[in-house]
C-alpha cells in the first residue's frame, strides 16, 4: 500500500507539474497537426490521409514521450529534487515505473490527435481498434524508456535534447514511418529491423491499412522484447550512474 | 546504545580516495557532528550511510539494519535535509510537504494533517500556498527542514543546515534541532561552522583529507588546548622592546604581541596578574583591560588538523 501511495504521487506530480502545462499541450497538439498538414499538401491529393495516419500517430508518441522524460528527467537530476526519489523507501523499478508512466499516457494522448482530426476528413470503421491500441501503448512504451535511458547518459537539458534527436530524426526516417522499409536502401534495412519503433508501425499499419510485413503477433512479441530490454538497461544505468 | 555504527568505510571517485576507512558510532538520541572544510569528505559520508552513494567497503550498521544490503529498510527511518533546497519550485509549499510524505507511504488524511503542522511551527503557514521558487533562502531552507522530518524520522540527516541563510533563520533552525533532540531524535550533522557545532552536538568528529582525526565531546576536544592559560591586556602606550624583559621577570609566562597595544601572556600555570600590573606600573605603562583568553573549537580544530575551517573569505568577512 505504502509504495501505491508513493508511485501514485509520483506519477500526479509529473502530470501536474510537466504533461499539463501549456506548452507541453500546445507540443502535442501543434506537431501532430503540422505534420499531418504538410504530408496532405506535399502529396497535392496523392495520398490518402489512411495511409499517412500510422506514421503520424507513431512520430507523435515518439516526440511527446522521448523529449519529456529526457528533459523532466535531467531538470530534475539537476535540481537535486531527483535526489528525493532516490533515498525515498521505494525500489529503483518503482521509481522507473511511476517515472515512464506519465510519459506513457502523455504519448498515448498524442497518438490519439491526429487520429481526431481525421475523423473529421475520413471513415475509420474498418480499423482494427484493439491493435492500434496495443500498438500505440508498446511504442508509448518503448519510446518512454528511451527517453529514460537518454536521461541517464545526459548531465544537463541540452544535452538530454541533443541526444534525443540522434534518436528521434534516424528513426523517423529508418522506421517505415514515412518511407516504406522496403523502399530503403539496401544498407539501412537491417539498421531498420533493430529499431523498436518499425514493429510498433508496423501493427499501426497493419491494423489502419490492412498491410504489414510482418504478422501483428511477432510484432508484439519483439516490441515487449524491447521493453523488458531497455527497462533492464535504465534499471542497471540508474542505479550504476546515480548510486554512485 | 549505537543507533549508528560505521566501520572502515572507504569511498573512492576513480583514483581518488574521498573517504579513508573511516569508524564510529552515535548513540541514540545523540547529537553528532562532522566536521570539517568543504572537500574533506563530509558529504560523502552523508550519502553513502543514506544510500546516494554505495561504499567502496566497510559496513554501515544503523538501527541494526545493514545500510548497503537493505538501504530501503534504513531510508524508512531516517529523514534527509540535503545541503541544497531540493524541493520542486513550481509546487507551493503545501504540496512540496504533501509530496515527500506520500513518498514515505503516508495517507492523504495523515500527510496533510502533518503538512498543516510543520508549516506552523516553521512560521510558513502564510506561505504555504506559495510556490516553493518564489521563497526567500531561509524560507526554503525550512521547507526543506520540514521536508526532512515529515515522516517523523527515528534518525535525521542534516547537512550543512544553516550554510547561506539569514541569522535569524539560522537561530530559528538551530533551536528547531534542539527541539527535535529533546523529542530523542538522533542527529547526525555535517558542517563547518563551528560554532554552531559547539552549540549543538554531543560529540564532534574532525575529518580532514577523508580521515577522522579526532572524536570527542566538545569538553573532551578543549582539554588539550585547556592545558594553558592566556590573558589578553589592553595597554595605554607600546611595550616594544618589553617582551624580553617581561619574559625574563616571569619566568614561567611567554609573551606575545598580536598589535602595538597589546600583548598576551601565555602560561602553563595560573597567571597571577598583580605582579605583572605593578611591573608595567613600574615602567610607565597603563593596563586598561586584562582578558581571559578561552581557545575556542576552532583554535582546536587549527590545532588537531593545522588547517583552518574558514575560507579565505569568510576570514575576510569575519
Amino acid at each position: 500500500m505504502e509504495t501505491a501511495i508513493a508511485f501514485w504521487n509520483i506519477l500526479r506530480k509529473d502530470i501536474k507539474n510537466y504533461y499539463l502545462k501549456p506548452p507541453n499541450i500546445s507540443w502535442g497538439i501543434i506537431f501532430p497537426l503540422s505534420w499531418t498538414l504538410m504530408q496532405l499538401i506535399r502529396s497535392q491529393g496523392n495520398i490518402e490521409i489512411i495511409d499517412l495516419l500510422p506514421g503520424l500517430m507513431a512520430m507523435s508518441v515518439l516526440f511527446g514521450t522521448t523529449s519529456m522524460l529526457a528533459v523532466t528527467i535531467t531538470f530534475e537530476r539537476r535540481g537535486r529534487s531527483f535526489d528525493r526519489l532516490l533515498i525515498a523507501p521505494i525500489s529503483v523499478s518503482t521509481l522507473v515505473l511511476a517515472k515512464i508512466l506519465g510519459a506513457i499516457i502523455f504519448g498515448i494522448i498524442n497518438a490519439f490527435i491526429p487520429v481526431v482530426f481525421a475523423a473529421f476528413f475520413i471513415n475509420l470503421s474498418g480499423i482494427n481498434w484493439a491493435a492500434v491500441v496495443i500498438a500505440v501503448i508498446l511504442i508509448a512504451a518503448t519510446c518512454a524508456l528511451l527517453g529514460l535511458l537518454i536521461a541517464i547518459s545526459a548531465k544537463e537539458v541540452f544535452e538530454a535534447q541533443t541526444f534525443s534527436n540522434f534518436f528521434r530524426f534516424p528513426m523517423l526516417f529508418l522506421c517505415g514511418l514515412f518511407i516504406p522499409i522496403e523502399k530503403l536502401p539496401a544498407v539501412l534495412k537491417p539498421i531498420s529491423f533493430c529499431l523498436p519503433l518499425t514493429y510498433g508501425t508496423d501493427i499501426l499499419n497493419g491494423a489502419i491499412t490492412g498491410s504489414s510485413i510482418f504478422n501483428a503477433v511477432f510484432n508484439i512479441f519483439i516490441m515487449l522484447v524491447f521493453v523488458v530490454l531497455l527497462f533492464y538497461l535504465c534499471h542497471k544505468n540508474i542505479r550504476k550512474k546515480w548510486i554512485l | 546504545m549505537s543507533i549508528i555504527n560505521v566501520t572502515n568505510l572507504r569511498k573512492l571517485y576513480g583514483e581518488f580516495e574521498a573517504v579513508k576507512g573511516i569508524s564510529f558510532s552515535i548513540e541514540q538520541g545523540e547529537v553528532f557532528g562532522l566536521l570539517g572544510p568543504n572537500g574533506a569528505g563530509k558529504t560523502s559520508t552523508i550519502n553513502m550511510m543514506i544510500g546516494l552513494s554505495r561504499p567502496t567497503s566497510g559496513h554501515i550498521r544503523i538501527d541494526g539494519i545493514d545500510a548497503i544490503k537493505d538501504i530501503k529498510k534504513v531510508q524508512k527511518i531516517i529523514g534527509v535535509i540535503p545541503d541544497e533546497n531540493n524541493l520542486y519550485g513550481e509546487m507551493d509549499g503545501f504540496d512540496n510537504l504533501c509530496f515527500c510524505a506520500s513518498l514515505y507511504g503516508m495517507r492523504k488524511a495523515e500527510r496533510e494533517k502533518r503538512a498543516i503542522q510543520l508549516l506552523e511551527q516553521f512560521d510558513l503557514t502564510k506561505a504555504g500556498n506559495r510556490l516553493f521558487k518564489t521563497y526567500s533562502k531561509g524560507m526554503k531552507r525550512k521547507l526543506t527542514i520540514a521536508a526532512g522530518i515529515i515522516h517523523n524520522p527515528k534518525i535525521l540527516f542534516l547537512d550543512e543546515p544553516t550554510t547561506g541563510i539569514d541569522v535569524e533563520s539560522a537561530r530559528q533552525i538551530r533551536e528547531l534541532i534542539l527541539n527535535l533532540k529533546k523529542q530523542g531524535k538522533t542527529i547526525f550533522i555535517t558542517t563547518h561552522y563551528l560554532e554552531e557545532a559547539q552549540r549543538l552536538c554531543d560529540r564532534i568528529a574532525f575529518i580532514v583529507n577523508g580521515k577522522i582525526v579526532k572524536i570527542g565531546t566538545v569538553d573532551e576536544l578543549m582539554e588539550d588546548m585547556e592545558a594553558g592559560h592566556k590573558i589578553k591586556l589592553q595597554l595605554g602606550s607600546s611595550i616594544k622592546g618589553m617582551k624580553e624583559a617581561l619574559e625574563n621577570n616571569f619566568s614561567d609566562c611567554r609573551v606575545e604581541m598580536p598589535d602595538e597595544n597589546s600583548c598576551l601572556i601565555i602560561s602553563k600555570e595560573p597567571i597571577a596578574l598583580y605582579p605583572i600590573l605593578e611591573f608595567l606600573n613600574s615602567k610607565g605603562i597603563s593596563v586598561y583591560e586584562a582578558k581571559q583568553i578561552k581557545p575556542s573549537l576552532e583554535d582546536v580544530f587549527v590545532k588537531i588538523t593545522g588547517t583552518s575551517l574558514k575560507t579565505k573569505k569568510e576570514r575576510v568577512e569575519k
